[in-house]
C-alpha cells in the first residue's frame, strides 16, 4: 500500500505537479493496451509507429510552445495561422524565388520570430489580452496565407522534404536493423541511466532529503529502458528505407531543450513565476512585460517549425494548412497537468497529452471509427480527463491513479489518511488553493 | 436625551480561536451621529457586520433592538428592508454603469416588468440633489472621482429609504475638501433626522461633526462619551483607543546603532489612476545602520504606499524625491534596481503579492534573487536545497521538508518563508510591511527576534505596523504619517502610545506634552 504510494510520488519525478502527468502515462499506456488488443497488435506496428511521430511531431512541437504561453497566464489561438502563413512563405521563397531551402528554414523562423513579437508586443506591452491579440491573429495569418498563395497549393523540393518526411540515413553493417536508429537507441539508453544516477546523487548532496528507495530507481530505470529498446527495435526494424522520422529528432531536441530550459533557468522560472502570482513575481524583479513578450515570441518562432516540418511532409503548403491545430495543442497542454490559470504544467506532460489524444484519434482510426465518433469520443475524453482531475483537487486527493487504486486498497486507505496532508490546516490551505 | 433608535446589548461573537467582540454594548439615539473610534481590529467592523446581517442572527450572543424591536437579521437584505445601510470603505460600485444605474442596482424602479429609465432617472436626479452631487446621470462610474462615487453610494442607500446610515472610514480615501462636503452633508442628514453612524480613524472628524462617540478597545466596549455633557478631546479618545499595557512580548534587545546610510527625500508620489490624489507628500526619512524604524499611521495614512514606492517605484507615478544610499544618490526606478541596490519589500499581504501559492518553500526562497544559485546559466538545485534548507533552521520554519507547498504552512511559517525570501536577496535595508498581520503570538515573538537579529547584522530595518504597542516595542525611533505627510518622529524613549497616535490622526503640529 505504501508502496503504491512510493510508486505513484517518485516515478516519474518527484513534485507535487506531476500528480496528473502520472495519472496520464497510466492512461496512455492502458489506451496503447487497449487498442493494441483491439486492433490485433496494429497499433505498435513499425509502420504505425512511425506514422504516429511523423502525424504529430508538429502537433506536439507547437504544445511545447503553447505550454509556455499557458503557464504564463496566457493562450494562443493562432498558432495554426502562423505555421500556415510561414508556410507558404518558406514554399513561394524557395519555388518561386530560387532561395536555398536552408536559407528557407532560416526565413521561416525569422518569419515565426516576427509574428511572435508582433502579437508579444499588443500582449506584454499594451496590454491586450492575449486571447483576443491572438484571435485576431488566427484571421490575420489565415488570410495572409491565402493572399500570398492566392488560395493555391505551393509545392516544396526535394531536399526541403527532407525535415518532414525524412528519415535518419542507413549506413554500416547489415544488420537487418536500421543502424542509425539503432545507435540512437543506444544514446538514449546510456543518457537515461545517467540522468537516474545523477538525479539520485544530487538528492544524495541534500542532506534532510531523501532520495527515492533504490528499487523506485531500479524499476524507473527498467521500465524507462525496456520502453526505449523496444521502440528502438520497432523504428528500426520498419520498411526498408524507413527509420525514425526527421521530424521526431527535431521534436525530441526541442523537448529535452525545452525541459531543461523550463526547470533549470532563471528565465524558464521567471515564466512560472509570472503565471502563478503577477504581482508576487513583479515585487521579485520579475520583468513581467519582458517574459510575456518573450513567450508570445517563442511560440511563433515553434508555430513556424511546424508549419514548415507539416509543408515539407505534405510535399506542398496549402490554404487549409494548420487548421485547428491550435486546439489540438491546448488540449495537449491541459491533459498534461497544466492549469487554465497559469502557473503549472511543464513540458513532457504537455508531450505525453499530446501523445494520449494522438493515440486515441489513431487507435480509433485503426478500428474503422468514423471521424464524426472519433471526434465526440475525444471531446468527451478531454472534458473527463481535466474534470476528474479538477474533481480530485477539490477532495484533496491527487490524481486518476489514486482514484483507480482506491477500490483495491480498502477501508484503511480512506482519503483523509493520506500522509501526503500533514495537518488540518493543509488540507484547508490546498483546497482553497485550488479553487483559485 | 432623546429616544435610542439603535440599540445593541451584550453583543459577543467569537470566531474560531478569537473573541472579535466581548459584551459590548452600543446606544444610538435618533438624529444624531455617532462616531465609533478604536484601533486596527478593535471590532469595529465586526459590530457593523453584525448590525448589519453580514454575520446573522444566531452567529453571535446578544440582542439588536432596533426601532424598540428585537431584530433578527439573516442576511444583509433584511437589515436593508429595515432601513439600515452600511457603506462599506471599499465602495460596492459597478465601474462600467451609470450614476442612475448603480443608484438603482438591485432595486431598479419597474412598470410592467420593465425597468422604467425615465422614472429612474427623474428620482435619481432627486437623490443626487439631497447629497449636492451636480453630475450628468447618465455619466459612467469610473469617469467621475472617488469623493462623487462616495456621495454616489449614499445617494443609493437613500434610494433604498435609509433610515440608519453606517459609513465606514468614509473620508479615508477623500482629499480635504471631498471631506468636508462630506461632513456638512452628514450634519444636513442630522437635521433631517437621519441617523448615522460614523468609523473612523480622524479624531479630529469626529470630533468635528459627532454627538456620542463610543471607544472601542480589543473587542470590548470602553466608554461611549456624549458630547454636551461630558468633556471631549482627543486625549481622552486616543487613551480610551490605546490605554493597554505593555507586558514582554518583545526579546531582550540592546540595539547598536551605525551612522546613517539610507535616506529619502522629498518623496512625493501620486495616485496611480487619479491625478490629482497626492500618496505621498514630501516625505523624507533616514534610517541607520543596525537601527529599527517604525512607520507608524493608520489605514490610509499611505505608508504602503510610500514603502512600495520607494521600492522600485512598484506603486503609484512617482512625481518627486531621491534615494540615498552611502551618502550616494541611488536608482530605484524598477523593482531590480531597487533589489539590486540592497532594497528588499516584504508585503503586508503575502498572500495575494508576496508569495507564489503554487511555489514549494525553496523555489520561494530563491525567487528574489535566482542569479544566486545560477552557475553558468544553470540554476543548481543542489545548491538551492541548501539554501532554503539552511533558512528552515535558522529560522526555524515548521515543515517537514523544503519541498513542500507554501499554502500547507501556517501563517507564521508563511512569513518566515518571505522573511526568508528577502534575506537570501542580501539585502542592507528590509522594508517590513505589517509583518506579523495574521500570525499568532508565539510566532510574533519569534518574528521579532529575527527582525532585530537582521539589524544586528548592521542592516536597516523599516517595520511599517498599525500595532502601536508592536512598534513601541520593536523600533528605537518611530516616524508617524498622516494622510501621506511624515507628520513626526519619535525617539524610543520618547515614544507613548497617546503622543503617536494624536500626530496618526492630525498633522496638526503639537509640542510634546
Amino acid at each position: 500500500m505504501s508502496r503504491i504510494k512510493d510508486l505513484q510520488k517518485n516515478l516519474f519525478g518527484g513534485t507535487t505537479s506531476n500528480a496528473r502527468q502520472f495519472g496520464m502515462i497510466f492512461t496512455l499506456v492502458a489506451i496503447i493496451v487497449f487498442f493494441q488488443i483491439r486492433t490485433d497488435g496494429l497499433t505498435l506496428t513499425s509502420g504505425n509507429l512511425i506514422a504516429l511521430t511523423q502525424q504529430y511531431a508538429y502537433i506536439s512541437i507547437l504544445s511545447i510552445g503553447m505550454l509556455m504561453v499557458i503557464v504564463a497566464g496566457h493562450i494562443d489561438l493562432s498558432v495554426g495561422s502562423v505555421a500556415a502563413f510561414t508556410g507558404i512563405v518558406v514554399a513561394k521563397a524557395i519555388t518561386e524565388h530560387g532561395v536555398p531551402w536552408p536559407a528557407g528554414i532560416l526565413l521561416g523562423l525569422l518569419v515565426g520570430a516576427l509574428i511572435g513579437a508582433w502579437q508579444g508586443f499588443w500582449v506584454a506591452y499594451i496590454g491586450v489580452p492575449a486571447f483576443i491579440v491572438t484571435l485576431a491573429g488566427m484571421l490575420l495569418f489565415r488570410g495572409g496565407n491565402q493572399y500570398i498563395g492566392n488560395a493555391d497549393t505551393v509545392p516544396v523540393p526535394e531536399g526541403f522534404r527532407v525535415i518532414g518526411a525524412g528519415y535518419l540515413p542507413e549506413f554500416g553493417p547489415e544488420t537487418g536493423y536500421n543502424n542509425a536508429t539503432l545507435l540512437l537507441g543506444l544514446v538514449l539508453c546510456a543518457a537515461v541511466a545517467w540522468r537516474e544516477w545523477r538525479t539520485r546523487r544530487v538528492r544524495q548532496q541534500m542532506e534532510g532529503a531523501e532520495p527515492a528507495p533504490v528499487w523506485i530507481s531500479a524499476v524507473r530505470l527498467a521500465l524507462l529502458l525496456g520502453v526505449i529498446v523496444f521502440a528502438t527495435l520497432q523504428f528500426a526494424g520498419g520498411r526498408v528505407g524507413t527509420s525514425f522520422p526527421v521530424s521526431g529528432i527535431i521534436l525530441a531536441v526541442l523537448v529535452v531543450a525545452y525541459s531543461f530550459y523550463t526547470r533549470n533557468t532563471a528565465g524558464g522560472r521567471h515564466i512560472y513565476a509570472v503565471g502563478g502570482n503577477a504581482r508576487a513575481a513583479e515585487l521579485s524583479g520579475v520583468k513581467l512585460r519582458r517574459v510575456n513578450f518573450l513567450v508570445m515570441t517563442n511560440m511563433g518562432v515553434l508555430a513556424a517549425v511546424a508549419g514548415m516540418i507539416f509543408v515539407a511532409r505534405s510535399t506542398a503548403s496549402g490554404p487549409q494548412d494548420g487548421l485547428n491545430w491550435e486546439l489540438d495543442a491546448i488540449a495537449a497542454v491541459f491533459i498534461g497537468g497544466a492549469a487554465v490559470s497559469g502557473g503549472l504544467g511543464t513540458v513532457s506532460g504537455s508531450i505525453v497529452g499530446g501523445l494520449v489524444m494522438a493515440v486515441l484519434k489513431n487507435g480509433l482510426q485503426l478500428t474503422g471509427v468514423g471521424s464524426d465518433m472519433d471526434q465526440i469520443i475525444r471531446g468527451l475524453f478531454l472534458l473527463a480527463a481535466v474534470a476528474l482531475d479538477v474533481y480530485n483537487k477539490k477532495q484533496g486527493r491527487f490524481s486518476i491513479i489514486g482514484s483507480l487504486m482506491r477500490p483495491f486498497r480498502g477501508s484503511a486507505a480512506a482519503p483523509t489518511a493520506d500522509p501526503a496532508v500533514p495537518s488540518a490546516e493543509g488540507e484547508k490551505a490546498s483546497s482553497s488553493s485550488s479553487g483559485r | 436625551m432623546g429616544d435610542a433608535l439603535l440599540e445593541m446589548r451584550s453583543i459577543t461573537k467569537e470566531f474560531p480561536g478569537v473573541v472579535a467582540l466581548a459584551d459590548v454594548s452600543l446606544a444610538v439615539t435618533a438624529g444624531r451621529i455617532h462616531a465609533i473610534c478604536g484601533e486596527n481590529g478593535a471590532g469595529k467592523s465586526t459590530l457593523m457586520k453584525v448590525l448589519s446581517g453580514v454575520h446573522p442572527f444566531g452567529t453571535y450572543q446578544g440582542t439588536i433592538l432596533y426601532q424598540g424591536r428585537e431584530c433578527r437579521f439573516a442576511d444583509i437584505r433584511a437589515s436593508e428592508n429595515a432601513g439600515i445601510v452600511i457603506i462599506h470603505q471599499e465602495l460596492a460600485l459597478v465601474p462600467g454603469m451609470s450614476i442612475t444605474e448603480n443608484i438603482f442596482l438591485g432595486n431598479e424602479p419597474r412598470r410592467w416588468g420593465r425597468i422604467d429609465w425615465k422614472a429612474a432617472n427623474h428620482r435619481a436626479l432627486e437623490l443626487m440633489a439631497m447629497v449636492g452631487l451636480k453630475e450628468d446621470p447618465d455619466t459612467l462610474i469610473k469617469d467621475i472621482g472617488v469623493g462623487k462615487q462616495q456621495l454616489v453610494e449614499i445617494a443609493k442607500a437613500f434610494a433604498k429609504d435609509v433610515k440608519l446610515l453606517i459609513l465606514d472610514e468614509p473620508t479615508a480615501a477623500l482629499n480635504e475638501n471631498d471631506s468636508r462636503h462630506l461632513l456638512d452633508l452628514l450634519r444636513g442628514f442630522k437635521e433631517r433626522g437621519i441617523t448615522s453612524i460614523m468609523i473612523s480613524h480622524k479624531l479630529n472628524e469626529v470630533e468635528a461633526v459627532a454627538d456620542a462617540i463610543t471607544i472601542l478597545r480589543d473587542g470590548r466596549t470602553i466608554e461611549t462619551i456624549t458630547v454636551g455633557a461630558d468633556r471631549v478631546d482627543e486625549d481622552r479618545i486616543v487613551r480610551g483607543m490605546v490605554g493597554r499595557d505593555l507586558q514582554s512580548r518583545f526579546p531582550e534587545h540592546t540595539p547598536q546603532i551605525g551612522d546613517v546610510f539610507f535616506e529619502v527625500r522629498d518623496w512625493t508620489v501620486r495616485h496611480p489612476i487619479s491625478a490629482e490624489r497626492l500618496v505621498c507628500k514630501n516625505s523624507a526619512f533616514t534610517v541607520r545602520r543596525g537601527e529599527i524604524v517604525g512607520f507608524a499611521g493608520l489605514m490610509g495614512a499611505g505608508r504602503t504606499e510610500l514603502a512600495m514606492s520607494v521600492f522600485g517605484h512598484s506603486y503609484g507615478v512617482h512625481l518627486a524625491g531621491k534615494v540615498f544610499k552611502d551618502g550616494q544618490e541611488i536608482q530605484v526606478d524598477s523593482v531590480a534596481d531597487a533589489i539590486a541596490n540592497g532594497l528588499a519589500y516584504v508585503s503586508e499581504d503575502r498572500k495575494a503579492i508576496g508569495l507564489n501559492l503554487l511555489d514549494d518553500v525553496k523555489t520561494s526562497v530563491v525567487a528574489a534573487k535566482l542569479s544566486k544559485i545560477t552557475r553558468r546559466g544553470v540554476l543548481d538545485q543542489a545548491a538551492q536545497y541548501h539554501e532554503a534548507e539552511s533558512y528552515r533552521r535558522s529560522l526555524r520554519i515548521k515543515t517537514p521538508t523544503v519541498d513542500e507547498g507554501v499554502t500547507r504552512l501556517s501563517g507564521g511559517n508563511q512569513q518566515k518563508v518571505v522573511l526568508a525570501k528577502w534575506m537570501f536577496t542580501d539585502p542592507d535595508l528590509l522594508i517590513l510591511d505589517e509583518p506579523t498581520r495574521g500570525i499568532d503570538v508565539g510566532a510574533k515573538y519569534e518574528i521579532y527576534g529575527i527582525i532585530q537579529r537582521l539589524a544586528d547584522e548592521g542592516k536597516g530595518v523599516i517595520v511599517i505596523s498599525s500595532e502601536l504597542p508592536e512598534l513601541i516595542g520593536l523600533c528605537d525611533r518611530i516616524y508617524t504619517v498622516f494622510e501621506g505627510t511624515i507628520t513626526g518622529e519619535v525617539a524610543r524613549a520618547d515614544a507613548d502610545p497617546e503622543l503617536l497616535m494624536r500626530r496618526m490622526t492630525s498633522n496638526r503640529k503639537l509640542t510634546t506634552p
